[in-house]
């Protein structure tokens, strides 16, 4: 590709959206890096389809601002502002074989007939799709007509790209293969892409940066690492990853699960409507003796161990917090040997892995 | 055995009862071919003699050659306006919110279901005060409201078998809307299209009520002439038009079916 292109940087402020009396877009704002990789989660309806469309202009904000590096987009009309844009449903045009829809956004471009050939072609090797371009749309599977998709909105080298839950139609083997491939590729070209899905995994998977939308609002934007070690509310922890919960008192910045108070080396942020201590079942250590001092004691007597595969599943039944789930993995306790039904054992939470968030954010 | 044989009893059944049912549409259309044939000077069935003569009568009338002429090209107006503005308010609607989409709908619908006598005097008497009577504009404003509804329902359901984010990502890749709709769009909704275009120009040929009160004189089209005919002297001369109106119809459907074919083959 050429130099010519450069990516630029997203400033979304204030941007608002009413329908009726639900707020789809609720004060949102977001900075996204030049060449950053920022996936938008969230659940179905929280607003992340709806933010991607007035990024897109296909959707008019009641109030707010949009800027691409430093022109104003708000007002700009979807085809001048030269995103390339990736649809849940492909939108490929059947009509045309795959070298005339990658070469559409050159022919609008009035760029000249051998160069869109050479350039078409071009962005087909680059998703791996070499000597494809003949084939009509019908005769591809589904993870390459994903692959003539992508071609098609990166092949006029476009500053920003913006992806709609790309993979959500493939099945799971393929969808996991495409993400590593997805991501690949955003290193390889130079855009800034925004990046839709209700995929925790996924976005983790593939993301520099993940904004948690809920409820027309951001509640979170962070590293992937960050975001699942620190979550900064209950839905964001409860969103990402699998966890437990249970309600606890915070006082002076101090949490305590049933009169006794938790080491925490995490700041606690604050909110409304009390504080939950989140468990990640694969954070929590199973010891042979006693709980060490320095961390957390959860010890419990065992009720049921499942067999998963990879992992063991060991179901601790905490004498006043209720059912605490742990996750062990199997080659360890292969080594280690499991612990029996309606054995006790000890559970250690460490300092740095307790979480303790506010049920919602102020 | 006998599950087997209770359907095969009905599906005797349901053939029996569908070939009365088609016999009994087109036998009464097809009956005037036979005695447009007719060499007496009445209209009888079975003809006892065969002739081209009303044939001759028809092409060689300067009356009905006029109304013919009126006809078609009343039609064909009409085809040519309400085509492209039905095409458009469908899409318009189709993009609509669904709170709107579905209260236009009904209004869009109305000429279909308002009996034609009503909007034919509601139409001469506007048409009264704005000097359109017996006017070849006059005659297509008003076949263009009838036909509309048919251009807007085949095309509104041909959008909703279209995939619309095609538009949307033609746009995103730099088309203009318009731009978009006339290389993306229309290209899916083609036989949708053409198939209104069809049952307006249908709608236009066949229709007599409003034509008997609006056309007239030098403007008169060949159902209102027709429709006089029928009253005043029965000859076969009205078979033998019915005769060439079929067929130009029956052309008409064959020619959209094989254009929708060749389309199917394409994808």
């Amino acid at each position: 590709m050429s130099s010519a292109a450069q990516s630029l940087p997203i400033e979304i402020s204030s941007l608002c959206k009413a329908y009726g009396p639900v707020k789809a877009l609720d004060d949102v704002s977001l900075n996204i890096a030049a060449g950053e990789f920022l996936t938008l989660l969230g659940p179905s309806g929280s607003g992340k389809t709806t933010l991607l469309m007035a990024l897109a202009g296909f959707m008019r904000p009641d109030g707010g601002s949009i800027r691409f590096g430093d022109r104003e987009m708000i007002a700009t009309p979807p085809h001048k502002r030269g995103l390339g844009m990736v649809f849940q449903s492909y939108a490929l045009f059947p009509f045309m074989t795959v070298a005339e829809n990658v070469a559409y956004p050159l022919k609008i471009r009035g760029v000249s007939k051998s160069d869109q050939k050479t350039r078409a072609e071009r962005a087909l090797d680059t998703v791996q799709l070499g000597g494809y371009g003949d084939r009509r749309i019908n005769q591809l599977s589904g993870g390459q007509r994903q692959r003539v998709a992508l071609a098609r909105a990166m092949v006029f080298e476009p500053q920003i790209i913006l992806m709609d839950e790309p993979l959500s139609a493939l099945d799971k083997k393929l969808r996991e293969h495409m993400q590593i491939e997805l991501k690949a590729l955003h290193q390889k070209l130079d855009a800034t892409v925004v990046y839709v899905t209700h995929d925790q995994r996924e976005a983790l998977t593939m993301s520099d940066r993940i904004a948690v939308v809920n409820h027309g609002r951001i509640e979170q934007v962070e590293t992937p690492e960050r975001l699942y070690r620190q979550p900064h509310s209950f839905f964001v922890a409860d969103f990402i990853g699998e966890s437990i919960s249970l309600p606890v008192k915070v006082a002076n910045d101090t949490a305590q699960l049933n009169g006794r108070v938790l080491k925490s080396d995490l700041p606690i942020a604050h909110g409304s409507g009390g504080h939950r201590l989140v468990i990640r079942p694969e954070l929590l250590e199973v010891t042979s003796g006693a709980v060490p001092e320095t961390a957390n004691d959860l010890s419990g007597r065992v009720n049921d161990i499942i067999y998963q595969g990879d992992s063991v599943l060991v179901m601790v039944q905490h004498d006043s917090a209720g059912q605490i789930n742990v996750r062990v993995p199997a080659n360890r306790a292969g080594q280690t040997g499991l612990p029996s039904k309606g054995e006790q054992i000890g559970l250690a939470l460490h300092p740095e892995d307790t979480i303790i968030v506010p049920e919602h954010v102020s | 055995m006998e599950q087997v044989g209770q359907r095969k009893i009905d599906g005797l059944w349901l053939t029996v009862v569908g070939t009365a049912v088609l016999f009994f549409l087109i036998l009464p259309t097809l009956i005037v071919i036979p005695m447009s044939f007719s060499g007496a000077s009445f209209l009888e069935f079975p003809p006892t003699s065969f002739s081209f003569r009303w044939y001759e009568t028809y092409f060689t009338s300067p009356e009905w050659m006029s109304a013919t002429k009126t006809s078609l090209i009343a039609a064909v107006l009409t085809v040519a306006i309400a085509t492209p503005l039905g095409s458009l308010c469908a899409y318009g609607l189709h993009c609509s919110s669904p709170r709107i989409r579905s209260t236009a709908q009904i209004l869009v619908i109305m000429p279909i279901v308002v009996p034609v006598i009503l909007i034919a005097v509601g139409v001469f008497s506007l048409y009264a005060k704005l000097g359109l009577n017996y006017t070849l504009t006059g005659i297509v404003i008003a076949h263009t409201a009838l036909a509309l509804p048919f251009v807007i329902v085949t095309v509104m359901s041909g959008l909703q078998n279209y995939d619309f984010d095609q538009e949307l990502a033609a746009r995103s890749l730099g088309a203009s809307r318009a731009y978009a709709l006339w290389t993306i769009t229309v290209p899916q909704v083609k036989f949708s299209i053409q198939t209104g275009a069809f049952l307006a120009f249908i709608t236009s040929l066949d229709e007599v009520v409003i034509s008997m009160l609006v056309s007239g004189g030098e403007n008169a089209t060949i159902t209102r002439r027709m429709f006089n005919s029928l009253r005043d002297q029965l000859d076969p001369t009205i078979a033998a038009i019915s005769t060439c109106l079929i067929v130009v119809s029956i052309a008409a459907l064959i020619g959209v079916q094989l254009i929708g074919r060749s389309k199917n083959v394409d994808n």
